[in-house]
């Protein structure tokens, strides 16, 4: 199992195995899932209670379907670690970021300082997402 | 015209940084090719085959003559001494150092520019009508929508690993003059029975291998609800198109693949959710952002009248000018087709000189087309004929818009590395056989576009007459396409036979234009004439 290199979260590391989707709908006690680009993450949806850890893998980072699938579990209010493995390079950390994800195990470690100014360089953001952050629009127009 | 905040100014800035910072990681070995080129595509720099090519987005179309003023000397300090104006508005350089682009973003960035998301597999910068707040048919002015757009599609999170490239374009008159069907999202802005705007939503045109009109997915968006229908289109995208084979990865394929209906039950059920997301700007914002694009101080009562006496310029005037909304103005058009130019290219003197004209003549401001020429929006019919002749002495008062010589064409294979056959040559060919004014003149009215390969970057499947370049067992051949348009009836043109070489395709041309003069009927343009006549005559003639 590769290392969770950056974690932006205070509850203890989880350690579970991830099981695929599909094994998951039969394992009703796993609380760990691996999502690949063509599952559908909303299958997940009515178990989001008893999950505490899904992986979203990145097999190549510039297939972008794992960022919606991300969006889709924040939205449906999963709270849960959200892992990104697999394929995860410097400039793809602000982005995740920005669509939920709050643990990052990149297959090859990344720079400590590259990845330090990536996830800080964006100080405002055009768009609401799921990371809470108020976007330009609302700075605009707030009081 | 829009100004930046310094929101809108720290994001471009921070970007420059960020691609500053790409540029050492890939230089210093940190980012290998594979990993660097999206990067270096989301900021618009392409590797063609002699050097790299920077395209630099011009949002809309539109630009401040400080803004054209910079696009000129970049041209002179990075580049040959050339710009090429390019079919989405935008401006390419072809002889760029990966070394100078962090300094050529600063500088743009320094006049509200960027070229950010001007290639990759993202949402491109947004096209629109280059009359906007100029025509005398819209409803509205477009530019607001596209760059509230804009904002929500720059470095948006989600979709910036999208199946394939995304292209939206937004429109808000009858008459359709950005090929808007043409486009994964054509946008027209439309005022329902109540009186209120909203926004017409067509999605999954495109031209490329396998061009389709972009079917209609939602007759009426409220204002306040934008952003979040074209989350939603995008998201159903992003999660659903094809990425398995490149050529397929367009969402024009999807939704042809899912049919329109169910495409649009996606799209409405995601945007359902998405309702409840709290993702869609204020009013407020789009208010705020429409004070931009307020009228310029037009002077009241001006006369209509104009001293035609001079030949040359009548012959512009009918040719290169539109009507302005506001009584004593017009809209004038510089064409970049001069006899025997190559389509859309300026040198950075005239790129200056377009935008010294652009500060006194046109109250600052530009517009480029998706024709590759450009536009002074609001010039004073008093002011034409001085305008006219300081144009004229620096080569760019040539009188041919919408005529066979304002050829749209690609970079083609001397330039681009994707291109099968050149398409300059061609065109300048062509441009040359129909040099004299008493032939365009005869002809009238006709669309001619070139592509030098099956991309379609030349819209050649759009064009009253198209020509494609292919590759025939190494050697240049080109198709001759008849019948498409990009208009209010936009329909794509039909492969007439077997192709040609460079001198044979020419020939064809000619061949074409004799067929339509000796069946023309009344004020029959091109276009007319060929469907009610359909393909037989002119196959006759050119294979017969």
């Amino acid at each position: 199992m590769v290392d969770v290199q950056f974690r932006f979260r205070d509850d203890d590391a989880v350690n579970d195995p991830a099981v695929t989707v599909d094994s998951f709908a039969q394992q009703s006690n796993a609380s760990a899932v691996r999502i690949e680009p063509g599952d559908d993450a909303r299958d997940l949806l009515p178990y989001l209670d008893r999950l505490r850890l899904i992986e979203v893998n990145f097999p190549v980072w510039t297939d972008g379907r794992g960022y919606s699938a991300a969006r889709v579990l924040r939205e449906a209010g999963y709270d849960g670690e959200l892992r990104a493995v697999g394929d995860v390079l410097i400039d793809q950390l602000a982005l995740l970021r920005r669509c939920g994800f709050d643990a990052f195990a990149p297959e090859r470690p990344l720079d400590p300082a590259d990845a330090e100014a990536a996830f800080t360089r964006w100080h405002n953001v055009y768009q609401a997402t799921v990371d809470g952050r108020p976007p330009i629009w609302a700075k605009r127009h707030q009081g | 015209m829009y100004k930046y905040d310094r929101y809108d100014q720290e994001m471009v800035d921070a970007r420059v940084a960020e691609f500053r910072d790409q540029v050492r990681r890939r230089l210093d070995g940190s980012l290998t090719e594979d990993q660097f080129r999206p990067l270096r595509l989301q900021n618009g720099l392409y590797l063609q085959l002699h050097a790299y090519m920077l395209r630099v987005a011009v949002p809309y179309g539109t630009l401040s003559s400080a803004q054209m003023r910079m696009l000129g000397d970049i041209a002179d300090k990075y580049d040959r001494g050339y710009g090429h104006f390019t079919t989405r508005q935008n401006i390419q350089y072809n002889w760029i150092k990966l070394e100078d682009t962090p300094d050529i973003l600063a500088d743009l960035a320094s006049v509200e520019m960027h070229a950010i998301q001007t290639s990759g597999n993202c949402i491109r910068n947004i096209s629109s009508d280059q009359y906007a707040g100029a025509a005398a048919d819209e409803i509205v002015d477009p530019r607001p929508y596209a760059e509230l757009l804009r904002q929500w599609s720059s470095f948006h999170p989600e979709f910036l690993t999208l199946p394939r490239k995304f292209k939206i374009a937004v429109i808000a008159s009858e008459t359709d003059r950005a090929a808007m069907k043409l486009h994964d999202i054509g946008i027209r802005l439309v005022r329902n029975d109540a009186g209120e705007i909203g926004a017409r939503f067509y999605v999954g045109g495109g031209m490329g291998r396998t061009p389709m009109i972009a079917p209609l997915i939602r007759d009426f968006v409220p204002l306040d609800q934008l952003i979040t229908y074209a989350e939603a289109c995008l998201r159903v995208y992003n999660r659903y198109g094809r990425r398995d084979n490149k050529y397929k990865a367009r969402i024009k394929i999807l939704v042809h693949e899912l049919g329109r209906e169910e495409y649009t039950r996606q799209v409405e059920e995601e945007f359902a959710h998405l309702l409840t997301q709290g993702i869609e700007p204020p009013i407020a914002e789009l208010e705020r952002i429409k004070l931009y694009f307020t009228d310029p101080a037009f002077e009241a009562g001006l006369p209509d009248d104009l001293d035609l006496s001079d030949p040359d310029f009548r012959l512009w005037v009918e040719r290169n000018t539109q009507a302005h909304r506001q009584p004593g103005y017009a809209i004038a058009t510089v064409s970049l087709k001069p006899v025997g130019g190559i389509p859309g290219d300026a040198s950075a003197d005239q790129i200056r000189l377009m935008a010294d004209l652009a500060r006194d003549y046109s109250f600052d401001e530009l517009r480029v087309t998706h024709a590759q020429n450009i536009v002074y929006p609001h010039v004073r019919k008093a002011d034409l004929y001085t305008l006219w002749r300081k144009l004229d002495e620096a080569g760019l008062g040539t009188a041919n818009l919408d005529r066979i010589g304002d050829i749209i064409a690609c970079p083609g294979l001397d330039y681009c590395s994707l291109a099968n056959a050149r398409s300059i040559p061609v065109a300048q060919r062509i441009s040359e056989l129909f040099a004299a004014p008493e032939k365009q003149a005869a002809i009238g009215e006709l669309k001619l576009k070139i592509s030098g390969c099956i991309n379609a970057c030349g819209h050649h499947h759009a064009g009253h007459i198209g020509i494609l370049g292919v590759d025939r067992k190494g050697v240049e051949n080109y198709q001759l396409l008849l019948g498409g348009s990009e208009g209010a009836d936009t329909s794509l043109g039909t492969i007439t036979g077997p192709g040609f070489d460079e001198a044979g395709i020419v020939n064809a041309v000619e061949k074409a234009t004799e067929v339509y003069l000796a069946n023309k009927q009344g004020e029959e343009r091109f276009l007319d004439t060929y469907h009610r006549i359909g393909m037989a005559p002119f196959k006759e003639a050119l294979y017969g």
